[in-house]
């Protein structure tokens, strides 16, 4: 699939936002007043950029209110609506936290979990692909709420929280690497299927219909180099695991904390990329790639 | 559910105007819907196949179907244009009509009132070359020809004097009645809509095709057994089966004797100057003899029955008759399968069950239909006798150096098999059949101030006919009809440069070409004829003193010209698809088309037929002008209705006197309007009885006469003896008043046997030993669908493809490049695995490759960094030989460019940004086209 | 309206003929004439003429080299386009509802005005039916020429979908596949039509007829009878013509 660094950005910081929002839902003792105000700042910053940021890979953006119809049956469309409903519960609560100082709990319940179903809501638009054997399996979901739980106990400064979580997040990746590997592998869907000339022989794409390049072609079948995937791999769980918990294991400092948070950022980026980049679609074998 | 209301039925166009597609040679009807545009003016809006038109009944190839973006090309040239920068770099400045006309004027002029020859003009596809071919007569010129001679003149020429009809368009199986169905290096081209409704057919019936090709696209890939030979080897191979049928007397003994030459008798006395020619009585009437009396008779005589096995002493010489001739010389161990499995890369047991099969369905699946008929003996035959095998074959068995004789050993094989002009095999189209004998001869005479003394092109029978002066040199510019290339009936387009730039026969003033891409890919030796087009002499003038071009587009070419006449596209223009040509003819019926402007051109440009009207009368030509000098012709239309080539036959046959009478009548000063209201055509059926047997059958000979294709009934035999041939190696003994140059008469004995033979078509090298050759893709017609936004995503590049053994030999892997060299030159390309190909021949598409600012296409576009042309390694000569001369790379008989027997080497190398050679860009005259093209007229 | 008919009352589809097409292309033009200049947007081209042209076509032709065990590779050419699941994965994911299927025929539509071209319905097919168009931004598909096919201004007989029309081989057919009596429901029976995918799920209403077996030519020892000869030597043959036409006349 094509890395789209709209969609990449999307799903980084609003998995990261909206796993800060639950964090802040959740916390019983949530902070109020200034620092409300900046930790809210930061979390909706994160949720509403990747939003938005999500609406630049759209052909039609200025159509998207009518995204929120269809909730009965897309993930999509459900997930639009959770994140609204998420951002105005969390924007309640938040505005009683920052601006009279009251901690009104059952909206931070309310909103953290909705803030943690939307992040499930996004990472079903992947799972749902039975068209993409590396997603559509538990791994989507289980990787997109780590990542937003330890993004949010990060930016909520659960340092000792984070410690727990970052070598759990960092298991997770390898197995469900490995998983999706196996998934992939496992798939069904081949040439043969996809154009029944399996009885006859070995198939192999002659000729893809056109000489150049068409919408399935950039937006479906992203050839990335498989060597590249596992060096990225490797750097990706060093930036977002590793180097954040070699930080934060260092005595406490502020600005180490600030390159444990960007180092984790920048692996979550680069984890992302390879999500995508290295998810083969199904068409991509009527193109014999 | 409330799903959205749509509308189901909208208003699909304002008009619909009916006229014949030019997006390649097939001719298919086409309906073309108009739209009011945003201007309130009627536009071309979408265009479909129309289902009453004969060719092709609504159907439509990817070409048709994108011909409005043709139409809307950016490459369209705008107006006439002079040269103002060097040849070749494409800075011109456009001018007025008139001036571009004074300017033809001033050119050609003196040339007529001096010396014709000093004027080429030829035309590439053309589709209105009875008129092209009038004007160069009149005008005066020798040097006139279409592009048959680099195209199809093997096939062409092959099937004429063998059977009076040949393969390509101008005939067809009978789809409805084939049970098998075999193809010899079909390609995807010519005929290609009615070629592929057939194939269609016999896949709804379930019959079987066989598929010869050393590459299994498109047709080969949907037959049911595809035989991958060795390029070149055609004939060896059809001769083999020729060997097997024979030896097992599986064939047509009936046929043979009623309607073809094998009982004709063959002089046998070596010492004899008719040696090998054929004994005919005072009226120079083949003789039979005749199984009832056992006497000779004419051939034609009421009621004979030719005997095959008679001999016959007469004057003191033995006569045998052919058929003799052909057991002695097919029956031979050198024609049997196990001597040539290896040469044509097809195993012996593989050969004879192909001939087993041929065999089986010919004889033992052989019908009748209940339809009585009268032949030109006078004998009634109360059915007609079906042979449900057909054979079809094109452009790969015609374009090597032995491609006449492999068409005649074709026509051989479904010849004795008895399957041409019968139910169930292959059918002539009108005007065909017509024997060889009642076509025109080749006229090269010369007059000052006159028109020349014949038509251009035709067909000769022996030395006599031939275009030479006193001294053996050629009249023409191209050498055809001479001593080289002496049954050359299409002339030799691609000879036409080189010899002008060499001077050789002789130097030429002007060469006007028309829709020709002489510069790119119509040239063998791309990169030497674009320096021939540019070279100077010692004064520094060009070699090639003027170019005058015409096109529609801003192709390759037009960088070379001096004076650019622009020309419409096909929608914008009258053309007329006659029976004086090459018509739309069915096997069932006679039927010819128009094409009419059904939008006016937005540019000022004319078609190129009424701009010779034009010139034609300043010119003062016969034909052109009035007897008061006036120009005859207003413009092509005019020309098209009141133009009589005899009285009562015009250039259309329908609707002629008041509408009414077909064939011959009148010119109808309502002609056009009538074929408009028919769908741009006219057809008329022929008679059941008269549908097969055609060129023995009284009625359709009665019903061709009526129709004016001929003056007077003109039965013929089919002659697998071919005296032609014989009468040139007559003359190569020594035994003709003419005699070829020493040089060529080693040649003549070797290649022109009057009985269909196989020689090698290409030289074993130890270095160049892969056979690289070129097809054209389904969805692109030569060069100009790159210009077409659509089919230029469908083919914008081209790789070489390479058979599994050179593919592992060389450790390719996809997206690798390889070095192409041949004795000529060599090109680097990317390369590509394809394992359904035969293991000794690469192959890629035609056409696709283009030079950088042709086609008003981006200087980096993949046409011109990814796609390539083969030319660049083929050239119009062979290496020297060991006898130090460079012989040419054609047809030893008609002079066909043999661009099928190209060798190669391959080598693997470094991938590069662009394909190799790169030629520097040429300046587009029409700027480049826009970035996004949304075209839709309707709201 | 993305959720999925429980029924439709027909399953209009195509079937396709891998034994005869000839990949000539025809029908990918065809469509994008026709779709260009009606339904929805215009099926635009971006860089035209330039280095990287790219359109949007609802129709395209792959090609296939097979490798049997035994004998030469084979090549077959693959028409395709939407086609028109029961289970049609691309409607249930859309978030506007722009993506439906119709309930009278079975059609799967985009209505181009909800859509807000975010690629997730061309996610969810499996076949590569859809593409956004490159100017409009709005998700392009086969419509099996709905405007064709119930078109009142068209003659009878070219209400079929426009790629079905100008097929010259006569490879592509169109009709009800739900309704057994159907030409093409028979065709589907008679060759053993099949589904691409059908692990995938989706129910795809259009088949493709696979190809008849390739080079199974009959063998010399069953035809050797065709070809008993009857004469070694050119003399031989000469003898058995006088022979065989005594015998006739």
């Amino acid at each position: 699939m094509h890395p789209a660094p709209s969609i990449i950005i999307f799903t980084v910081l609003s998995g990261m936002g909206f796993g800060m929002l639950a964090f802040l839902g959740f916390d019983i003792d949530a902070p109020t007043g200034w620092a409300a105000f900046w930790f809210f700042l930061i979390a909706f910053a994160l949720a509403v950029g990747g939003l938005l940021s999500s609406t630049f890979h759209l052909g039609r953006p200025e159509r998207f209110l009518k995204a929120f119809s269809q909730w009965r049956s897309s993930w999509l469309s459900r997930e639009g609506v959770l994140a609204v409903a998420a951002l105005l519960t969390m924007g309640l609560y938040a505005f009683l936290l920052v601006f009279f100082e009251t901690q009104v709990s059952f909206l931070g319940f309310l909103g953290g979990g909705l803030s943690l179903v939307t992040v499930f809501a996004t990472s079903m638009i992947y799972a749902q692909m039975k068209t993409v054997p590396r997603w559509h399996n538990w791994t989507a979901p289980v990787m997109f709420l780590a990542f937003a739980l330890t993004g949010g106990a990060l930016l909520t400064g659960n340092v000792w929280l984070v410690k727990i979580l970052l070598p759990i997040l960092a298991i997770l990746q390898v197995i469900s690497w490995f998983d999706q590997d196996r998934h992939e592998a496992s798939s069904e869907t081949n040439i043969e299927t996809a154009t029944g000339l399996g009885d006859i022989g070995t198939v192999r794409s002659f000729e893809a219909p056109h000489t150049g390049d068409n919408y399935l072609t950039r937006e479906m079948v992203f050839r990335i180099g498989r060597k590249h995937a596992l060096t990225l791999k490797v750097i990706s769980i060093v930036l977002f695991a590793v180097l954040p918990l070699v930080l934060l294991l260092l005595p406490f400092h502020h600005m180490l904390a600030i390159l444990a948070v960007l180092s984790h950022l920048a692996g979550v980026f680069i984890q992302r990329w390879v999500f995508f980049a290295e998810a083969r679609h199904v068409v991509g074998l009527y193109y014999g790639r | 559910m409330n799903a959205p209301k749509i509308d189901t039925s909208p208003k699909v166009s304002d008009e619909v105007r009916k006229t014949t597609c030019y997006m390649c040679a097939c001719r298919c009807g086409i309906n073309v819907h108009m739209k009011y545009g945003p201007d309130g003016k009627k536009q071309v809006a979408y265009i479909e196949g129309n289902r009453d038109h004969p060719v092709n009944k609504g159907v439509l190839c990817a070409k048709g179907s994108s011909g409005i973006m043709q139409h809307l090309s950016p490459a369209r040239l705008k107006a006439p244009m002079k040269r103002v920068g060097p040849r070749g770099s494409g800075e011109f400045e456009e001018i007025s009509w008139n001036e571009a006309l004074e300017t033809a004027v001033s050119i050609l002029k003196p040339i007529r009132e001096t010396d014709q020859s000093k004027l080429a003009f030829f035309t590439g596809r053309d589709q209105s070359q009875s008129f092209t071919s009038m004007f160069a007569q009149s005008f005066g010129t020798p040097n006139y020809a279409a592009h048959g001679g680099f195209c199809s003149v093997n096939m062409a020429a092959a099937g004429i004097y063998t059977m009076g009809g040949a393969f390509w368009e101008f005939g067809q199986p009978d789809w409805d009645h084939t049970k098998l169905f075999m193809i010899f290096g079909v390609a995807e081209d010519h005929d290609s809509n009615p070629i592929k409704m057939g194939l269609g057919k016999l896949k709804e019936r379930g019959a079987k095709v066989i598929g010869v090709n050393p590459i299994r696209t498109g047709y080969n890939a949907i037959a049911d057994e595809w035989v991958g030979i060795t390029p070149g080897t055609d004939g060896l191979f059809i001769l083999s089966l020729v060997h097997c049928l024979m030896k097992a007397g599986r064939i047509d003994l009936d046929y043979l004797a009623r309607f073809t030459d094998a009982p004709c008798l063959v002089n046998e006395d070596p010492e004899s100057d008719e040696h090998g020619l054929i004994l005919t009585n005072e009226a120079g009437k083949k003789l039979v003899i005749d199984r009832r009396t056992g006497k000779p008779e004419a051939y034609d005589t009421k009621g004979v029955q030719p005997d095959l096995s008679g001999s016959y002493r007469h004057a003191g010489i033995t006569h045998r008759p052919v058929l003799h001739h052909m057991a002695e010389k097919y029956l031979a161990d050198e024609h049997a399968p196990e001597t040539v499995a290896e040469r044509v890369g097809i195993s012996a047991e593989r050969i004879r069950a192909i001939a087993a099969d041929l065999a089986r369905v010919a004889f033992d699946e052989a019908f009748e239909l209940d339809r009585e008929w009268t032949d030109f003996r006078g004998d009634t035959h109360k059915t007609m006798i079906g042979r449900p095998v057909a054979f079809h074959a094109m452009r790969g068995i015609s374009a090597h150096s032995n491609g006449f004789q492999t068409c005649r050993a074709l026509h051989l094989l479904q010849i004795i098999l008895g399957t041409v002009e019968v139910p169930g095999g292959f059918r002539f189209k009108p005007p065909y059949p017509k024997a060889a004998t009642i076509h025109p001869k080749p006229h090269a005479g010369v007059t000052p101030g006159k028109p020349l003394d014949g038509p251009h092109l035709g067909f000769l029978h022996g030395p006599d006919d031939l275009l030479i002066d006193e001294d053996g040199n050629p009249k023409r510019i191209d050498k055809a009809f001479s001593w080289e290339n002496p049954m050359s009936a299409h002339g030799l387009m691609h000879m036409v440069i080189s010899n002008a730039h060499a001077g050789d026969p002789y130097k030429i003033d002007t060469l006007m070409l028309y829709m020709a891409n002489m510069s790119w890919n119509s040239s063998m030796n791309t990169s030497g004829v674009m320096k021939m087009l540019t070279d100077t002499d010692e004064n520094g003038d060009y070699v090639i003193p003027n170019i005058i071009y015409s096109d529609a587009y801003s192709s390759e070419m037009v960088a070379y010209a001096d004076l650019i006449l622009p020309d419409t596209t096909y929608l914008e223009r009258h053309d007329c698809i006659s029976l004086l040509d090459r018509p739309i003819c069915e096997a069932s019926a006679a039927a010819d088309a128009i094409r009419w402007p059904v939008v006016e051109p937005d540019r000022d440009v004319r078609g190129f037929q009424s701009v010779l009207c034009d010139l034609g009368g300043r010119l003062g030509l016969p034909g052109f002008t009035n007897e008061d000098g006036s120009q005859k012709y207003a413009d092509y239309a005019d020309y098209i209705q009141n133009h009589e080539r005899k009285p009562g036959i015009g250039p259309l046959a329908g609707f002629r006197g008041k509408g009414d009478e077909h064939g011959r009548g009148a010119p109808n000063p309502d002609q056009i309007e009538r074929y408009k209201e028919n769908g741009s055509f006219w057809i008329s059926h022929i008679p059941e009885d008269a549908e097969y047997y055609k060129p023995w059958n009284n009625a359709y000979q009665d019903w061709a006469v009526d129709l004016g294709l001929f003056d007077a009934p003109s039965p013929y035999l089919f002659t697998l003896w071919c005296e032609p041939l014989r009468r040139f190696q007559l003359a190569a003994e020594g035994k003709h008043r003419l005699s070829p140059p020493e040089h060529l008469k080693a040649r003549y004995a070797e290649t022109m046997d009057p009985l269909p033979l196989w020689y090698p078509a290409t030289e074993v090298s130890d270095q160049f030993t892969v056979h690289a050759m070129t097809q054209r893709p389904m969805a692109m017609y030569h060069s100009w669908g790159s210009q077409n936004a659509w089919l230029r995503q469908i083919h914008g590049r081209n790789p070489l493809y390479v058979p599994t053994k050179i593919w592992a030999a060389n450790g390719f892997a996809e997206g690798d490049w390889a070095r192409v060299s041949s004795p000529h030159g060599e090109i680097t390309v990317p390369v590509a695995h394809m394992a359904a190909l035969n293991e000794n021949t690469v192959w890629t598409w035609n056409a696709i490759g283009k030079r950088k600012g042709a086609w008003a296409l981006e200087e980096d576009a993949p046409e011109a960094t990814k796609g390539f042309l083969l030319n660049h390694i083929m050239h119009e000569l062979m290496p020297p030989k060991g006898d130090g001369l460079r012989w040419a790379n054609s047809d030893p008989i008609t002079g066909q460019a043999a661009w099928f027997d190209l060798m190669v080497k391959i080598e693997k190398y470094t991938a590069l940004n662009e394909c190799s050679p790169a030629h520097p860009a040429q300046k587009s005259p029409v700027g480049k086209g826009p970035s996004t093209v949304k075209q839709k007229i309707g709201t | 309206m993305t959720t999925l008919p429980t029924h439709t009352e027909k399953s209009l589809g195509l079937v396709i003929d891998l034994d005869t097409c000839v990949g000539c292309h025809a029908c990918v033009t065809a469509c994008k004439g026709w779709n260009t200049e009606n339904y929805g947007a215009p099926l635009a081209d971006t860089d035209a003429y330039g280095a990287n042209p790219v359109g949007s076509f609802l129709n395209r032709v792959h090609s296939y080299e097979v490798q049997p065990e035994t004998g030469p590779a084979q090549l077959y050419h693959m028409p395709k386009s939407c086609l028109h699941c029961a289970d049609a994965p691309c409607v249930t994911v859309c978030p506007t509802g722009a993506s439906y299927k119709r309930v009278e025929d079975g059609i799967v539509l985009v209505n181009e005005s909800d859509c807000i071209g975010c690629g997730l319905c061309a996610w969810a097919c499996p076949y590569g039916a859809r593409e956004m168009d490159p100017s409009e931004g709005v998700m392009k598909k086969c419509t099996l020429c709905v405007d064709r096919i119930y078109n009142e201004n068209l003659p009878e007989e070219d209400r079929q979908p426009a790629c079905v029309r100008t097929c010259p081989a006569g490879a592509r057919h169109f009709g009800d596949l739900s309704d057994p009596e159907s030409d093409v429901s028979k065709l589907v029976a008679d060759r053993g039509g099949i589904e691409l995918m059908p692990e995938q799920g989706t129910a795809p209403v259009n088949r493709y007829l696979p190809p008849r077996p390739r080079d199974k030519a009959p063998e010399m020892d069953v035809l050797a009878p065709f070809l008993e000869p009857v004469a070694e030597e050119p003399t031989g043959f000469l003898g058995w013509l006088d022979r065989t036409l005594s015998k006739v006349s």
